[in-house]
């Protein structure tokens, strides 16, 4: 086994590029499956079920199926449909669609988990409902909820190397296209593997301590 | 679309399903001797099953495909066959995972039946086996579930490698037929089928475990909230409340 | 008055007579069932405006649900309700929204909310609901802090705050609205027992010096005897008994009450 520091070196350049664009994806795609999955979950509790079988049924399917053929089906058939858009602009969306589904469930199980009590006296106070969401429920419920939001932006941030496969460069795209040009697959795919582990690792050791701080 | 080309859709299907099968076994033994391990009295085999699982944890599986696929040939001389490599990618990334539901399952077991092993002098190793896991195994059911589910939308990132499984086969319709919008709908509608009768048959098993120890189905929003991470990823986690 | 016989109007008239002796509350052939349990049957029962009624009985007897019908936590399957002439039930939605302003209630567990401040907590619906400036209702919140004893605790999160103290605020909270009719469910019972004198001392002070009608479900035999100026027994949602304090505590003529009463008192 060799290993090349210059190969390391040479990379470096491309790698914080490519990290650049990952951190930029990650934001976009967790803002988006922030808003998206909180409508999916505000959705799921209106009274009609025309509403709520549907969107269940669309969320539950996008939670099962592959995001890498997700991503396929938007960056391929969009455009047949006459919807243009980058590659980065597919891919973000469709993380961000794909995540919205299971950030719904963070939300519901978070809504859930405020005491019916709660509910009772903003009845009793005779709150609107739409008040009675924004000022009694919700910021009970987001409290709770930050922790589980943070365990998915960090299951994002690992499957931001997926976008590489519509031609998006981020890390692990950077890190292909140096690899195939120089014929050194160890040291650029070592490297971007440990910066994962360096990000994804304290950044759950944040969450724990979040949820420890949080939710008790 | 052609016979020829539902040929190809049927055999992608086939290699989904033989390298789910295979990838849950190897996940299934790291989980469970990685996650014992990290319950284990001697703080090194803690700390080593603790690093395994962070590591694999940390980097992403398709990062992983690329490693067994490239590195390991030139760092290491092994050539792997291409179902063996994404088998083995793709079972110790997720056995991290399950090793994390395995390890928060044991530490929810009332630490009293664990002091009531030791008053009937069973050895560590007959605790486990006769009291932790017994008790343990039903509550993992439900996070295995999430996890299998998980594990099979992983495989599709193998296609990546060019192996002919059921995404890779979609690719090479649409490259056939110069149109996606069929093909992929009908490819994600058969992973939808597959997760469905995995999460079935699943909940069958959960069932009948339950039964067996006088439990109920069903899960707590509390639960739902502290639940271990199993997106294709995912970073801390613990059953329940012991974290 | 035997246990089949329907509630008098105003059994005690003579003996206490009510502030201004209108009927405010008007419970119909009301019925409510949980799955196969029939918990209310068929009840009829109304409480004159000013008056201060405590419900006893069982547990189980149906007494809570009556204040969370009023409350509108619960529909009845069958009945109306009328609350100063308006129905409550069956009615349209914006109808239970102008009804249900006229009624506060304060609940077991205080139900506060836990992420906003004290002051928060009684400021929000006057401000929403009933259109009061911020300053209003922040003076108005005051002085009712003022009254309950925890005029220094303003800024403090509920979470600080004693059970007592909680649930004087959830006191406040509920007379920030000025409603015409008080809920109280059993109030003291998730209080330690040294808490609870503090929460019936503003009761009692309440009951005193204004002339909101009062529906209380408590265990405290003693508060019961001392606000209330008519009691009603329950039993298997229905009332089997009613009169006034010294009347139903000192000679009850039903043998359940009877029962009952030597039980707790």
């Amino acid at each position: 086994m060799t290993w090349d520091w210059g190969a390391v070196a040479d990379f470096m350049p491309k790698f914080w590029d490519g990290l650049l664009l990952t951190l930029q994806i990650l934001a976009l795609g967790s803002l988006i499956s922030f808003a998206l999955g909180l409508v999916w979950a505000l959705l799921m509790r209106t009274p009609s079920r025309l509403v709520r079988w549907p969107v269940g049924a669309v969320t539950e399917f996008i939670r099962n199926t592959p995001l890498l053929v997700q991503l396929f089906f938007l960056f391929y058939v969009l455009p047949e449909w006459g919807v243009t858009a980058s590659a980065l602009t597919t891919g973000v969306f469709a993380i961000g669609l794909h995540y919205s589904t299971y950030t719904m469930q963070v939300y519901r199980a978070g809504i859930e988990a405020v005491p019916a009590g709660q509910w009772e006296a903003a009845t009793a106070l005779n709150l609107p409902v739409t008040r009675t969401w924004r000022v009694v429920i919700l910021p009970q419920a987001i409290r709770r909820v930050v922790p589980a939001l943070g365990n998915y932006v960090i299951a994002m941030l690992k499957d931001t190397p997926i976008l590489m496969t519509i031609t998006v460069m981020e890390m692990l795209g950077e890190a292909r296209l140096f690899a195939q040009q120089n014929f050194q697959f160890t040291e650029p795919l070592t490297v971007i593997g440990v910066a994962f582990i360096l990000i994804a690792y304290p950044a759950s050791l944040l969450v724990r301590a979040l949820e420890r701080r949080l939710v008790r | 679309m052609t016979s020829g080309l539902w040929e190809l859709v049927l055999n992608g299907i086939w290699i989904t399903v033989q390298l789910l099968v295979l990838s849950a076994l190897v996940a299934t033994a790291v989980a469970f001797g990685v996650g014992m391990a990290r319950t284990h009295r001697l703080w090194i085999v803690r700390f080593l099953a603790g690093v395994y699982t962070e590591v694999f944890r940390g980097t992403s599986a398709l990062i992983m495909i690329f490693w067994v696929f490239f590195v390991l040939p030139v760092a290491f001389g092994w050539q792997l066959v291409p179902l063996w490599a994404g088998t083995l990618a793709l079972g110790l990334t997720y056995g991290a995972y399950g090793a994390e539901i395995v390890r928060g399952a044991l530490n929810a077991v009332d630490p009293a039946q664990r002091e009531g092993g030791i008053a009937l002098s069973f050895t560590p190793w007959q605790r486990m086996r006769l009291i932790l896991l017994p008790q343990a195994v039903p509550e993992m059911i439900p996070s295995f579930t999430n996890l299998l589910v998980e594990l099979l939308k992983g495989t599709a990132l193998v296609s990546v490698m060019g192996m002919g499984d059921l995404a890779f086969s979609a690719n090479l319709v649409r490259l056939a037929l110069q149109e996606s919008a069929e093909i992929y709908t009908y490819v994600l509608v058969i992973y939808f089928v597959i997760a469905f009768l995995l999460t079935r048959g699943m909940r069958g098993l959960e069932r009948r475990l339950k039964a067996g120890v006088g439990k109920q189905i069903g899960r707590t929003p509390d639960q739902e909230l502290h639940r271990p991470e199993t997106t294709g990823v995912g970073a801390a986690g613990s059953l329940g409340g012991a974290s | 008055m035997s246990a089949d016989t329907p509630l008098m109007k105003d059994p005690d008239a003579s003996a206490n007579p009510p502030v201004d002796g209108t009927e405010l509350i008007r419970f119909e052939q009301v019925t409510k069932r949980f799955g196969a349990n029939t918990v209310l049957d068929h009840l009829d029962f109304s409480v004159n405006s000013g008056k201060h009624v405590t419900l006893i009985g069982p547990s189980g007897s149906g007494k809570t649900t009556i204040l969370r019908l009023l409350m509108t936590l619960l529909k009845p399957d069958e009945g109306t309700i009328t609350v100063a002439g308006e129905k409550l039930f069956p009615a349209p939605e914006k109808q239970i929204r102008e009804v249900r302003k006229k009624i506060g209630m304060v609940f077991q567990q205080f139900n506060l909310f836990p992420n906003m401040s004290v002051l928060r907590n009684i400021t929000e619906a006057p401000v929403t609901v009933l259109g009061l400036s911020k300053d209003e209702a922040e003076a108005r919140a005051r002085e009712l802090l003022d009254m309950v004893g925890l005029a220094d605790k303003c800024d403090a999160r509920p979470t600080q705050l004693s059970g007592g103290q909680q649930q004087r605020v959830a006191i406040a909270r509920a007379l920030a609205m000025r409603p015409q009719v008080l809920l109280l469910d059993e109030v003291t019972s998730a209080l330690d027992p040294e808490l609870v004198a503090g929460v019936l001392d503003v009761l009692r002070d309440i009951a005193r010096t204004t002339d909101i009608t009062m529906l209380c479900v408590t265990h405290e035999m003693n508060f019961a005897r001392d606000i209330s100026d008519q009691v009603l027994m329950f039993d298997s949602g229905r009332v089997i008994e009613s009169g006034s304090p010294e009347k139903m505590f000192n000679d009850p003529e039903n043998d359940r009450t009877r029962e009952f009463l030597s039980a707790v008192l």
